[in-house]
């Protein structure tokens, strides 16, 4: 399988998405925000974290109008895999490709640092390959990450399990202490109804060789390739 | 016209120096030219009391690969093709007055210094210095400054990855911000700042020019004072956003199109002005422009604001006529504006003109020859009695207060764990971090190599304010032990010196002493200074800052993987290297735990350079052997707390060794508090390793002592006995809580 990774004026984790990705034997093209062409159909499309446009009027809310976002919203409808990190998490939800907002974090602070996370659901091509309770460490880097949405609508993720992960403790715990930012119920990813987007503020390509800290993040990718041979993207 | 005071104060130049001015042009120089003669011959960009000092600094070794001063930043052969550059540069006085964007601005600009060079910035370091933390406005200033420094370096995503804080009563109202960059690349890539080629076109890309930071030069040359704040204009606003897009597209020209252009360069204090000025001077020819060519963001600007303007995020290109198109479409690629602004001549003067007119005509001679200052030091009164106070007539510390004394040094403001800070900045972004912030250096990989890069910053100015030549060899010395506990070869420095008035005698002796310090301990080190900068005039109302000569070292990690951290395994075996255990009163001289225990600040600080080599070279050695598991830098705070960082790191108690815990001698406080140099503690595994350690100790004629061993949940050494959570309370919630003015800190409260 191939990636595509975007890059949207003030993008900045394009080239550790490529390397990440090579890291499991996926290759990657950067895809410039102004190109508008189709991907291919079992390409997986990443939108990196950054600060698109500066994150200047609000997170996301610039670069959902990018011409390449045409080709994300096609690819999307289409069944095609598309993983959006802290930023890209915040252009879907702007671009309405995924429900919620992301809010200033709850200390009004930047934070980076290690973070937790387990996956609150297995059905998706994401996390079908994580191992139930397994805790993955993978670190956050976002000032605004504290994801809200009205409660009717964190029912409806929650029962049709869109809740890709939750920030927990390192035994698994999901708890107060373990949330580094505020985000209702612990989450830190959500998907799309069809559980082809994902969405998600941690950045696995951070963790993908232990030089670096650790290589959970790996795990998502793993996932990914796992489950592309069992039915293709589209029966995913 | 004769010019009057007010006008020259504006351009903080002398009536000496402007009759000098008028000597060389034999003419009044226009009002545009006076500008521009101010800023350059301004202490900030002209050095006219530190040039003359520079020839005493090691400038060249093996792997130095630029001349310094000659291009924006030092260059450094990295083996295998690869080179770093890297450069500190300082920020106090517009952080003092807007420590958002002061703080901001200057990391930007020590950003654009490195990319201009054509290589990537990969990583920031920042050393802060405040007042103390129990007054307000030095709050302020201390959560802004971080504040500002987080929100460019997050936002272009470039990995915030060192430093250092210091807090002192001598930095209140007139902190230090002082910002490093080290950027990497392909040598080949390598770009010049000069404007070769006369017929070339000069192309001024990136945000417009507004009226911001005009005189920014001069302002950081001369004191604070209460109307300093009425100089915010003079504070410039950064748009991280906008230099992403120039970083991105500067990166792009030098790896794959260096053949487009002549050379590069940012713009940065006095602007346009110094800019083109340096580039014509470095190449030997002239520049020509027209600054109704110039994009505005502001109307009715004069062309004196034109050239003087600070705005941010801009770079002077100057493109080989045929690759004009070429290069302008690259940048517009990346969605920014390029310029044409004028040409490069061969008749070596600075032409300024607005459309048909011209307003300025000078000789880049004239321009890039600021006057040159002798100094006139003499030793500041009050020094001798400060070095020679008797440290012996302080009581000792009283074994059943130790415990408590650890836990205040470790929740000092000055010793205080920086995770309240380094949390809140960007720290991995580029995947390259190997060894994070919380140690000794931080460690970036040079990925596709096996090799990395280690980077640290120093100064102790308590030290260099006691005996400014022992204090600033001691900055360098414990730049170099922090690359060494990483697993690093030091290889050269930047140095960003900070000083009150050059011209008050007592200052000009702090200064040219620090000088003589920094240059003894480069050469002793093999660390030669490939770049640097100079910020004098760091004065308020109520006196200069502490000398501060910040050093930035940089080392080679030559197997990125084998780096070291300060955290031990379980079970490891924890030794001091360089010194036994017990230690004189002389060793208390300008500690912390002197300034907290018995509020002083005296004594002689003390370092023997030969010997600090010799330690060094133990521990790289030991390193290369195969013999240790961890490293610190045994310095501020001394044994103690070195141990107790290491420790609180791994998550480890202490417990005394097998053989008995080491005899602590007659000065209890000395020998745990103690900050004499020339130290590591060092974690060692197997027991064969101990036994190999202690024999090329004997090679290497370095002491050795064991201290204990990591392991448990207590931390006990000679009379100190805490459980190790408390300690880790101690240090990683000591600033939050100082910052937050409370005893409890909010976060810790919160997850409690």
């Amino acid at each position: 399988m191939r990636a595509a990774v975007l890059v949207f004026p003030g993008t900045w984790s394009d080239g550790d998405c490529v390397y990440a990705l090579s890291c499991v034997g996926i290759e990657s093209r950067r895809v410039w925000h102004r190109d508008a062409t189709p991907f291919d159909a079992d390409e997986l499309v990443v939108l990196p974290g950054g600060f698109s446009y500066g994150d200047y009027l609000r997170c996301g809310a610039i670069a959902r109008f990018s011409p390449v976002m045409d080709s994300v919203r096609r690819h999307a409808e289409a069944g095609g895999l598309v993983i959006g990190i802290c930023n890209g998490f915040q252009i879907l939800c702007e671009a309405g490709l995924l429900p919620g907002v992301l809010m200033r974090n709850d200390s009004l602070q930047f934070r980076c640092q290690p973070t937790h996370l387990v996956a609150a659901e297995h059905q998706s091509p994401f996390t079908r390959g994580i191992a139930r309770n397994r805790v993955l460490e993978v670190p956050i880097s976002h000032g605004e990450g504290n994801y809200f949405a009205d409660e009717a609508t964190l029912d409806a993720l929650e029962a049709a399990g869109r809740v890709a992960f939750r920030y927990c403790d390192h035994a698994g715990n999901v708890t107060p202490e373990a949330n580094p930012n505020g985000s209702l119920r612990n989450i830190a990813g959500v998907l799309s109804e069809g559980r082809n987007v994902l969405g998600m503020m941690p950045h696995p390509e951070r963790t993908c060789d232990p030089l670096l800290g650790g290589e959970d993040g790996n795990a998502i990718w793993l996932s990914i390739l796992s489950a592309v041979p069992l039915g293709g993207i589209m029966g995913a | 016209m004769p010019v009057d005071d007010h006008t020259l104060a504006q351009v903080a130049m002398s009536r000496a120096e402007y009759e000098r001015l008028l000597a060389m042009l034999d003419r009044e120089p226009t009002e545009v030219e006076l500008g521009m003669v101010g800023a350059l011959w301004s202490e900030h960009c002209g050095y006219k009391h530190t040039r003359p000092l520079f020839h005493h600094f090691p400038t060249s070794g093996p792997r130095v690969l630029t001349e310094v001063g000659a291009e924006n930043a030092g260059a450094i052969d990295l083996g295998d093709g690869w080179c770093a550059v890297f450069k500190m540069e300082s920020h106090n006085h517009p952080s003092a007055i807007e420590p958002y964007e002061g703080a901001a601005t200057g990391v930007g600009g020590i950003l654009r210094d490195i990319f201009a060079m054509g290589m990537r910035p990969v990583a920031l370091l920042d050393s802060l210095r405040f007042g103390p933390l129990d007054d307000a406005h030095n709050r302020h200033l201390f959560a802004g400054v971080v504040a500002g420094i987080g929100g460019y370096g997050n936002c272009i995503g470039v990995p915030t990855v060192g430093g250092e804080v210091q807090m002192d009563a001598a930095y209140s109202g007139n902190p230090l911000v002082n910002a490093m960059c080290v950027g990497v690349g392909r040598v080949e890539h390598l770009l010049s700042a000069a404007a070769r080629g006369p017929g070339n076109l000069l192309v001024l890309v990136g945000a417009d020019t507004g009226r911001d930071g005009i005189h920014g030069a001069t302002f950081a040359s001369v004191e604070l004072d209460e109307d300093s704040a009425e100089r915010r204009p003079a504070v410039q606003v950064g748009n991280p956003f906008m230099e992403k897009l120039l970083m991105e597209a500067c990166v792009e020209l030098a790896e794959h199109h260096g053949d487009w252009i002549e050379g590069l360069q940012d713009l940065g204090a006095a602007g346009l002005t110094s800019s083109a000025v340096e580039s014509a001077n470095r190449a030997g020819t002239g520049i020509d422009i027209d600054v109704a060519r110039v994009p505005r963001r502001e109307l009715h600007m004069t062309p004196y604001e034109v050239m003087l303007s600070e705005s941010q995020e801009r770079m002077l290109v100057i493109p080989k006529r045929e690759h004009l198109e070429d290069v302008l479409a690259l940048f517009r690629r990346w969605e920014l504006h390029a310029d044409v602004i004028g040409v490069v001549t061969d008749d070596r003067m600075a032409t300024i003109r607005d459309g048909d007119e011209v307003v300025a005509r000078i000789p880049i001679a004239v321009l890039s020859d600021p006057p040159q200052y002798d100094l006139e030091p003499a030793r500041p009164a009050g020094l001798d009695a400060r070095l020679s106070v008797d440290l012996t007539a302080f009581p000792d510390l009283a074994p059943e207060a130790a415990t408590a004394a650890l836990r205040d040094l470790l929740g000092s403001e000055n010793l205080a764990s920086r995770r309240w800070i380094f949390r809140q900045y960007d720290h991995q972004v580029q995947t390259n971090t190997v060894v994070a912030p919380g140690g000794d250096a931080a460690v970036i990989w040079l990925k596709g190599t096996d090799r990395g890069v280690a980077v640290a910053s120093d100064c102790n100015g308590r030290l260099v304010g006691l005996d400014p030549r022992v204090g600033a060899q001691i900055a360098v010395a414990e730049a170099a032990r922090n690359v060494v506990a990483v697993g690093g070869t030091p290889v050269a420095i930047t140095d960003c010196l900070n000083f009150g008035n050059p011209e008050r005698p007592e200052v000009a002796y702090e200064l040219e002493q620090s000088i003589l310090g920094l240059a003894d301990a480069c050469a002793a080190l093999g660390t030669p200074v490939v770049s640097g900068n100079a910020s004098l005039y760091n004065e308020t109302p109520t006196g200069a800052v502490l000398p501060t000569p910040t050093v930035g070292m940089l080392g080679i990690v030559d197997e990125v993987r084998r780096a070291l951290t300060i955290a031990p395994k379980d079970g490891d075996t924890l030794v001091l290297v360089g010194a036994e255990v017990p230690q004189s009163a002389d060793t208390l001289a300008g500690s912390e735990y002197l300034a907290r225990a018995h509020r002083t600040v005296a004594g002689r600080p003390h370092i023997d350079l030969d010997r600090e080599a010799r330690v060094q070279n133990f521990v790289r050695e030991a390193h290369a052997r195969w013999l240790l598991s961890a490293a610190h830098d045994c310095a501020d705070g001394g044994l103690a707390v070195t141990v107790a960082e290491s420790c609180i790191a791994a998550g480890l108690g202490l417990e005394p060794p097998e053989d008995g815990p080491p005899a602590l001698g007659p000065r209890l406080d000395a020998a745990l508090f103690g900050e004499a140099q020339s130290r590591f503690v060092v974690a060692v595994t197997e027991h064969q390793d101990l036994e190999g350690l202690r024999r090329l100790a004997g090679e290497y004629d370095v002491p050795l002592a064991v201290i204990g061993v990591a392991t448990g949940d207590r931390f006990r050494l000679g009379p100190l006995d805490a459980p190790i959570e408390t300690l880790r309370d101690a240090s990683e919630g000591g600033l939050g809580r100082i910052l937050a003015g409370s005893a409890a800190d909010p976060d810790v409260a919160r997850r409690a």
